[in-house]
């Protein structure tokens, strides 16, 4: 707590002038990215980004932290490996410790079915551009003695795969990293300014309306998460994102023991012991659409069930505190960047499940398309218009999880 | 505590009994052409912040679908 207390006063609140090139809607983890890379990479800095609680309230500070690159279609493998080398080199372009670590992550299969895919996942993701390996049991106990192989009884690991430049990164100091580094560079990152509204001309959004007046802009990035299908509404844009929560625990602070994260598709959930000796489990999202970031019983119940059937070690370790996020979902599992069909709107949103890991990705090919006009081919497939083109890219079996 | 579901048949219900169906749709806007609607129509959704009202499936009950009212900030 302290530590955020310290960098909240590191980094000055600005007050929005009345007019920039480029207004961002939303202080989480893309939203600032965003206006990092638009001041580093292409010398815009008349940027704000308006955030109406403080930094990092939302997601970037609910997720679990996983920087992964195994995808299961070519258009996010790569676009995950780009985010991966970012987040590798984050420390030194910030020049802040965000506590990346290097972890591996192990996806184990329990029935021949899934053995199946993890072995296209390991052929799939050599052939795109990202590390991973097919792995017997043998190797799996190997890189994580603490797994039941027998899985309790009813299921048992019969392989899967290893991709060993997983990550995880502190997720409050990536939030600030960005935030301070975009700062440095003149953009004005303005916590606890809500944004009421959009002003438009015609058909084009030319700015938006807060408290304390209207904000002329050029660009407006609409980075607001889970509340983004309000927000488009205001310029006329329909968004195929149904928000859902997800829910998350962490035990008590024990030895470092677990050093890969660990996730099975069949049981719904996956775990990493994070730098602080929490294990840190996470599952599906709910099955209804909500807005609440509340996390209760049954799911603790459920998800912790499932995790001692993969780790019984974890049977008597305390649980600290669980809490929920709110996720925006598309139907096909893969973001949405880019044009919105309105003029002067650009959007990033359906950051669902895997919004962290998309950060420093998403935010510099969005960057780039707005400092250079042009869309990134990183970020091409991931346009709001592939659903009228029938072009989406689904990937629900890599994505649904974490 | 587990959402529940006022099923008209079975009365309230654990969440895990039903299948999301989805929220109740808009009718069409009459300005858009065909490919729109039908793009907006299998795609697009409102998506509200507050009462909602959306189709659910009772799997493990009466397996019948009705419509009900929610509020998604619960």
């Amino acid at each position: 707590m302290n530590e955020h207390v310290e960098r909240q006063i590191a980094l000055p609140a600005a007050t929005p002038r009345a007019s920039y090139d480029v207004v961002i809607v939303g202080g989480g983890g893309h939203g600032l990215a965003t206006a990092y890379y638009l001041a580093s990479r292409h010398g815009i800095t008349d940027v704000c980004v308006l955030e109406r609680g403080w930094i990092g309230v939302g997601n970037s500070g609910r997720n679990t932290t996983v920087i992964r690159a195994n995808y299961g279609i070519p258009e996010a493998v790569r676009f995950y490996q780009r985010s991966l080398e970012l987040y590798e080199g984050l420390e030194a372009e910030l020049g802040r410790d965000v506590m990346h670590r290097r972890k591996g992550l192990v996806w184990v299969a329990h029935s021949e079915v899934g053995l199946r895919a993890q072995m296209a996942r390991a052929a799939q993701n050599r052939a795109y551009g990202t590390d991973t390996e097919f792995v017997g049991p043998d190797r799996i106990a190997e890189l994580c003695p603490d797994l039941d192989l027998a899985g309790g009884g009813a299921y048992p690991i019969v392989g899967g795969t290893y991709h060993p430049r997983a990550s995880t990164a502190r997720h409050d100091r990536v939030v600030w990293g960005y935030a301070e580094a975009a700062a440095r560079l003149g953009v004005d990152v303005c916590p606890g300014v809500e944004v009421t509204g959009l002003v438009r001309s015609g058909e084009r959004v030319v700015g938006v309306e807060t408290a304390a007046g209207p904000i002329a802009a050029g660009t407006v990035v609409c980075a607001v998460g889970a509340r983004a299908s309000a927000f488009a509404a205001q310029a006329g844009v329909r968004l195929p994102v149904v928000t859902h929560p997800l829910q998350a625990f962490v035990t008590d602070h024990y030895a470092q023991r677990i050093e890969p994260v660990v996730v099975s598709s069949d049981l719904m959930i996956y775990l990493s012991q994070t730098p602080r000796g929490e294990i840190l489990v996470g599952a599906e999202i709910d099955p209804q659409p909500g807005y609440a970031t509340r996390s209760g019983f049954d799911f603790l119940a459920g998800c912790a069930h499932r995790a001692i059937t993969l780790l019984p070690c974890l049977r008597d370790l305390r649980i600290l505190r669980q809490w929920g996020g709110a996720c925006d979902m598309t139907p096909d599992y893969s973001p949405i960047i880019g044009a919105t069909g309105a003029d002067g709107l650009l959007i990033t949103t359906g950051w669902g499940t895997w919004g962290f890991k998309g950060i420093p990705a998403g935010a510099s090919g969005l960057a780039e398309l707005i400092g250079t006009g042009r869309v990134p081919e990183l970020i091409a497939p991931f346009g709001l218009d592939r659903f009228a083109r029938d072009r989406t890219c689904a990937d629900r079996g890599s994505a649904g999880t974490h | 505590m587990a959402l529940r579901i006022d099923c008209p048949r079975c009365g309230p219900r654990s969440v895990h009994e039903f299948r999301y169906g989805g929220e109740l749709r808009r009718p069409p806007d009459p300005d858009w052409d065909a490919e729109r609607r039908l793009v907006d129509h299998v795609w697009m959704r409102t998506n509200a912040e507050g009462a909602v009202r959306e189709r659910w499936f009772h799997a493990f009950g009466c397996r019948r679908w009705c419509t009900i009212e929610r509020d998604t900030r619960a």
